[in-house]
């Protein structure tokens, strides 16, 4: 890689300063426009040194991200199954109206993002509120929240949690020393998706930071000026804190959203990849895979897919949509 | 400190003596030391629960076993196909592929767009970024075809090769950011003294962005070693099984006999993990808090 080195000590050897990307052949002007095209040959050396740079982005982008998104475009019209194909129209996409699997498995999906997401959320903001007071050992507090997060996704935690929360788990035996008798939480079809939704809410670590960031940001004269205008603490949170952090709130919301709709390891693993007991930890990712890679029906299965993409950006079309009522961005001018 | 309102109830702080200020700020950090207990705990019961007798575990919700039952690592060790050494070792093959990948095309890739000058920048730079947001899900089933195809199932490839092409766009982002904050004077410097773009790219850029390098390689360490979807897929031969599939495989083996063995075992899989928490807390916080990704 050394052709630009080589360009910048011989500058008017323009096609030397072409690195080595798909088949450099510049024409090479007449001498008589010799500073132009000094000029013009830096732009163009910049040119194919970014495509090389690039190069396995671009690559990356059109083989593994566009290509298939594609190919999945159009396996979502087909009956596919490894090495065997047929075109069949939109009958996959019919299909999902008469499929009532696929029915709860968007309401599963649904109810443990809409509810797991402002309960996470609330708990991050609550804890950065707390822990931006610069308190002594806050980075230390920092941390023991923010550790459920990093480890959280993690196979080893979804089997902890199925204990945690199993018939003889530390959930009851806690209660019972309540004298509570518990239910096998993970194995009873009302409250295997809320052992789930208190994983996701644990996690809440990291859109803690975000707002601990975020709070960073909030300039203290405002602070004071509310003192001064005689604005109790509640009413600076209201007044001050909580506009200011809003648009924090809308960012964290928008990812949280997204995240949680792609949930997969956790249902898994506690479901034993079943999506069980009675589909009530059906996700439709764990109905994606489960029609995808057991049954191998993969042109449904894509369809599935693009019913979650489409659900996704719905979702997140509404949330930019009505940003515009509650997130205030100051005034710009 | 900034002095930031809080919902606590602390109203006529200004008629408060130092002593009451004193007996709140006690309170204070008692309610946060319990929440942070609450919070951990079932961490600490896992790791007490890998030392305790089986007929321990699911007995006592205590955290001091009344015997130390090291048999239990032992047992998990060796309850498998394989000893786990070989799992993580599979699973280290993965990281280090992956982490080799992205420091290397996401940086590339990072350069062009903050420092580079081409046609349909802006362009790449918003597919680049909407690249983030597209879920795993939609393209998961023609990459499975096609890795299939090239005979690549039940291979580590597919699960380096998209590394090595930037497909973890969020790092491209990341590095973007951070280069966008160091001076450009250091470019013109480097090219008045004779550097090209990729001297500038390899002897000035890629030092400075010594930080971003370390959020991304330790990002990518935590995201690969907890990986269990693309694992999961591609992954089916015995001989090929990550820690994240071996514990799977060993929790539906056993059904309901050694939790001992199988907290163990757990441990050892979020040990790693633990550790970079450790020894990188800063890079992920830095990388949070700039990113605001996970």
């Amino acid at each position: 890689m050394t052709d630009n080195d080589v360009a910048v000590v011989r500058p008017k050897q323009r096609s030397s300063g072409a690195p080595p990307g798909p088949a450099a052949s510049a024409p090479s002007p007449g001498p008589e426009r010799a500073r132009r095209r000094t000029g013009r040959s830096i732009r163009s050396r910049e040119r194919w040194a970014a495509l090389s740079f690039l190069s396995p982005w671009l690559i990356g982008l059109l083989a593994i991200t566009i290509g298939p998104m594609i190919a999945s475009f159009y396996l979502s019209f087909t009956d596919y199954s490894l090495g065997y194909g047929e075109w069949v129209g939109g009958e996959n996409y019919a299909r999902m109206f008469e499929d009532p699997r696929l029915a709860n498995a968007i309401k599963v999906t649904a109810v443990y993002t809409f509810v797991s997401v402002p309960l996470q959320l609330a708990a991050a903001l609550l804890l950065a509120i707390v822990l931006d007071r610069g308190l002594r050992g806050m980075a230390f507090y920092r941390s023991i929240f923010y550790l459920p997060s990093l480890l959280g996704g993690s196979v080893a935690i979804a089997i902890m949690w199925r204990q945690v929360f199993g018939t003889e788990g530390l959930v009851n035996q806690v209660l019972a020393i309540f004298g509570i008798q518990g239910e096998g939480w993970v194995s009873h079809p009302d409250y295997a998706l809320g052992t789930l939704i208190i994983l996701h809410v644990w996690t809440f670590g990291s859109p803690m930071i975000i707002f601990l960031a975020g709070l960073r940001q909030i300039p203290t004269m405002y602070y004071e000026a509310a003192k001064i205008d005689g604005a109790g603490v509640m009413q600076r949170f209201v007044s001050v804190t909580l506009p200011l952090l809003t648009p924090i709130i809308f960012f964290n919301l928008v990812l949280q959203i997204i995240n949680s709709f792609q949930s997969f390891t956790q249902a898994f693993i506690i479901s034993s990849g079943k999506g069980g007991p009675a589909d009530s930890t059906m996700f439709l990712t764990l109905y994606l895979y489960d029609q995808g890679f057991t049954q191998f029906d993969m042109g449904y299965a894509s369809a599935i897919a693009w019913l979650l993409l489409a659900i996704i950006a719905i979702f997140t079309a509404l949330n930019f949509l009505m940003s515009k009522f509650w997130v205030f961005y100051g005034d710009n001018d | 400190m900034t002095e930031t309102p809080t919902p606590a109830p602390s109203r006529s702080r200004a008629k408060q003596s130092p002593a009451t200020l004193g007996v709140k700020r006690f309170l204070f950090h008692l309610v946060l030391i319990a929440a942070a207990m609450v919070m951990i705990y079932p961490l600490l019961w896992m790791l007490s629960a890998s030392l305790k007798p089986l007929d321990e575990i699911f007995a006592d919700p205590g955290l001091i076993p009344s015997s130390w039952e090291w048999g239990n690592y032992a047992d998990g060790w060796n309850a498998l196909p394989h000893p786990f050494e070989k799992y993580i070792w599979n699973s280290m093959v993965i990281v280090a592929g992956s982490i080799l990948g992205n420091l290397v095309s996401c940086s590339m890739a990072a350069y062009a767009f903050a420092r580079l000058k081409f046609p349909m920048r802006g362009m790449l730079f918003a597919i680049m970024l909407g690249t983030i947001m597209l879920p795993i899900h939609v393209v998961i089933i023609p990459q499975y075809i096609l890795f299939n195809n090239l005979g690549w199932v039940d291979t580590f490839w597919p699960l380096i090769v998209p590394k090595l092409l930037a497909t973890d766009a969020f790092f491209i982002f990341l590095m973007v950011q951070f280069i966008r904050g160091l001076p450009k004077e250091l470019d013109e410097a480097a090219s008045i003294d004779g550097c090209g773009y990729w001297g500038t790219y390899l002897r000035v850029i890629m030092p400075l962005c010594m930080p971003a390098l370390a959020t991304t390689a330790i990002f990518t360490f935590i995201w690969t070693w907890n990986d269990f979807y693309s694992q999961l897929i591609y992954l089916r031969d015995v001989d090929l099984q990550t820690v994240p599939l071996a514990l799977r495989l060993f929790m539906d083996s056993t059904g309901t006999t050694n939790w001992g063995a199988l907290f163990a075992m757990s441990i050892v899989a979020l040990g790693p993990i633990f550790g970079f928490f450790l020894a990188g807390q800063r890079y992920l916080v830095r990388g949070i808090a700039t990113t605001g990704i996970k």
